[in-house]
């Protein structure tokens, strides 16, 4: 009822009926190429550069970066840091294969669990699907692999991620995620997130405080496995 | 929310005598603008992406009946549903209705506008469900039981003596005697107390900042992560959203990112900006179970096609407010009704009627601040402009402002006589003024000359010069 109404007095303001066949042809088409705007300079540059701009605009929004040469030195960074911090060192870890495969049992004390994110955890790490290096920004989708709690309840999250998954703009992670995540039936996942940062407030007398309802701390740990990436 | 924007005089003369809200504006004023130009400096494509998402806003509205269709259709094929509702009664009857359905005790609550302009919590209170703020400036303006001041820093007219005060007040169960050293000390405490609130919760509500036709999803874009807690763990997920929150693509959202955190906080990009699809799928091991769309238009379907359009191309980034000489002396509450500052003052009369809303057109100094920062270009100064005119058709301005413009009126339709009027005006101020200057005051001008000076005149009228320089042939 109240659907026709709304649409009724669109249509009557906009003076006209139901959109002619060939004008929702032409935005079907508009859909279906979802053509890109303008897109920044600051990110159309090399592969060492774009890099480079993602860990400098991490560090900007206040996030921590960790750079190793390979996967197999993920646990020990992981250690290192949480022992830094003087963390404790159990955390809830994303159940994805690359994470899975990673050497945790080269660093003994480090104690995991897999699966989402309990109200208990004080450690996450998750998988990073893939960085935007125009903001510093982390793509995160959600799903069985990437739970979306571990982006949110714990007081320090760290996200694995590969060089080679650094893009120059958002539409270029959209692209990615189209293409590997997005099945035929055009059904996006349920949660994608953008991260930028660890949360913050500025709702008391306009300061900015960092660890607001989400995690005070945001630690990337970044694997160089792109040659062309390493300037 | 009852409006109080018929009262906006009285409201204005309240704020500009209230201490903690001057202290509160004068620390307020310069950050915002200071942060949004080094965010802007920074991005050169700048002013050709405000072009662009100019163009994204039009090409949405002119087809925005197909997008709406093409959105809920998505929705619901990803699992999600869509309540069409026209007004604010049938808004506040879906979002009932599926509290009531589920059994929900409490609800946690993103910010959102759209629940201010439903006055969603007092109708959840009335039906014996408990919502909560989570937005920590929403939070302590709920436990104030005092409506937003701004439409991204709800509670930035309070100061930290209200915050301890509150919290003091609210959280009986701490030590009476505990300190607050730092702010940090305040937010520690808001913290702990709402993650219980989210654990416990049946429902989350959020609004939603973009609704994505192509894909069927919500944005929210937040700092604190209260919104995605909100959305990620109670049983149902319910977006708030009003019709023209629409745009086509992914590839349209993220132009409009792009000037959305720099226009409004002075960031690059939000802390959290999250596209929600849809409920939890089958193998996923967190989200809701059930995801519902609130569709409202109260009242927007009835500006498309009219002179008031463009305003629904606004992203509520606050900037306008932000720069406004008005909003930065009276603050928020004086707009009276949900969205206060230029934005309010055109769209305000809108949605709850120019009778009601009348006087916050002229809540404006016409400098156009407003309009230059605004990043959809929303041409607010002349939307302003249509509402005077209509208010003054109406007969609704006040007595004494309807009868010196038609004596001005009488003497503008008649120039040689307006003409000489104003010369001999002149010549009359001159001669009053010229030893000081100035006037402090003026018979029939009080309300000007309260605030400033205006200075005696020293030379001829505009026409007169004018014609002198034609004649010259500078002009
Ligand atoms: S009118 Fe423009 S400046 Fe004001 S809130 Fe809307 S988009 Fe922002």
């Amino acid at each position: 009822m109240s659907r026709e109404a709304i649409l009724g007095a669109i249509q009557r303001g906009l003076r006209r009926g139901p959109l002619p066949d060939d004008q929702a042809m032409a935005l079907r088409a508009r859909l279906n190429a979802h053509p890109r705007h303008l897109i920044p300079a600051r990110s159309r540059v090399p592969r060492p550069e774009q890099v480079a701009l993602f860990i400098r605009n991490l560090e900007k929004e206040f996030s921590t970066v960790a750079r190793v040469p390979e996967g197999s030195e993920v646990p020990g960074a992981v250690a290192d840091y949480l022992a830094g911090q003087n963390l404790p060192s159990d955390f809830a870890m994303a159940a994805h294969p690359e994470l899975q495969a990673l050497p945790w049992e080269s660093r003994p004390l480090l104690r995991r669990r897999e699966g989402k994110a309990e109200a208990s955890d004080l450690v996450t790490v998750q998988h990073g699907y893939a960085g935007i290096a125009e903001t510093g920004t982390l793509m995160l989708p959600g799903g069985p692999q990437r739970p979306t709690t571990l982006n949110l309840l714990a007081d320090t999250a760290i996200v694995v991620l590969r060089a080679s998954r650094v893009v120059g703009a958002y539409e270029e992670a959209f692209d990615l995620l189209r293409a590997e995540l997005v099945p035929a039936s055009g059904i996006m996942p349920r949660n994608v997130m953008l991260v930028t940062g660890p949360s913050r407030s500025a709702d008391i007398e306009s300061t900015l405080e960092l660890g607001a309802h989400g995690p005070r701390r945001l630690h990337v740990v970044l694997v160089d496995d792109d040659a062309a990436a390493v300037g | 929310m009852l409006a109080t924007s018929p009262a906006f005089k009285q409201n204005a003369a309240h704020a500009m005598a209230d201490g903690g809200l001057q202290k509160a504006l004068a620390r307020t004023r310069p950050t915002f603008p200071a942060r949004r130009a080094s965010a802007v400096a920074n991005l050169p494509e700048f002013e050709q992406l405000r072009e662009i998402g100019k163009q994204i806003k039009n090409h949405t509205l002119q087809n925005l009946d197909f997008y709406l269709e093409i959105f809920a259709g998505n929705v619901e094929r990803a699992g999600g549903q869509v309540h069409w509702c026209s007004t604010a009664d049938d808004a506040r009857a879906a979002v009932l209705g599926i509290c009531q359905r589920v059994g929900a005790k409490t609800v946690t609550k993103g910010k959102s506008m759209i629940s201010e302009e439903l006055g969603i919590n007092k109708h959840l209170e009335a039906h014996d469900i408990v919502p909560v703020e989570t937005d920590l400036g929403e939070y302590i303006l709920q436990l104030r039981d005092e409506p937003p001041s701004h439409i991204i820093a709800p509670a930035f007219h309070l100061n930290r003596e209200d915050w301890e005060a509150s919290f003091r007040q609210s959280h009986t169960d701490l030590p009476a005697d505990r300190v607050f050293v730092e702010r940090r000390d305040i937010l520690t405490e808001a913290r702990t107390r709402l993650r219980q609130k989210f654990l416990a919760a049946d429902v989350g509500i959020t609004g939603a900042n973009f609704l994505i036709a192509e894909t069927g999803t919500s944005v929210i874009v937040t700092n604190e992560g209260n919104g995605d807690l909100t959305q990620t763990l109670p049983h149902v997920h319910i977006v708030l959203a009003s019709i023209e929150k629409m745009v086509p693509t992914l590839e349209d959202t993220v132009s409009l990112l792009r000037l959305l955190a720099r226009s409004a906080t002075g960031q690059d990009f939000s802390v959290y900006t999250t596209f929600s699809t849809g409920p939890k799928r089958a193998a996923d091991l967190d989200g809701p179970a059930e995801y519902h769309v609130i569709l409202l238009d109260n009242g927007r379907s009835a500006m498309v096609g009219t002179e008031f359009q463009d305003m629904l191309r606004c992203i509520r980034c606050a900037a306008c407010m932000n720069h406004c000489p008005v909003y930065g002396t009276v603050g928020g509450h004086a707009y009276g009704w949900v969205y206060p500052g230029p934005m309010g003052a055109v769209l305000t009369p809108s949605l709850i009627g120019v009778d009601q809303a009348g006087q916050l057109p002229n809540a404006s100094t016409f400098c156009g601040k407003c309009e230059s920062v605004c990043p959809m270009k929303i041409p607010l100064p002349n939307m302003m402009r249509h509402w005077r005119e209509k208010e003054f058709e109406r007969h609704l301005s006040p007595q004494g402002m309807r009868r010196g413009l038609s004596v001005w009126g009488w003497f503008a339709r008649r120039p040689g006589v307006y003409r000489f009027a104003t010369r001999m005006a002149m010549w009359g101020l001159g001669a009053l003024g010229r030893k000081r200057g100035k006037f402090t005051s003026l018979p029939l001008a009080g309300g000007w000359t309260e605030g400033r000076d205006l200075p005696a005149p020293e030379g001829d009228t505009f026409f007169a010069r004018y014609a002198r320089e034609q004649r010259a042939g500078r002009a």
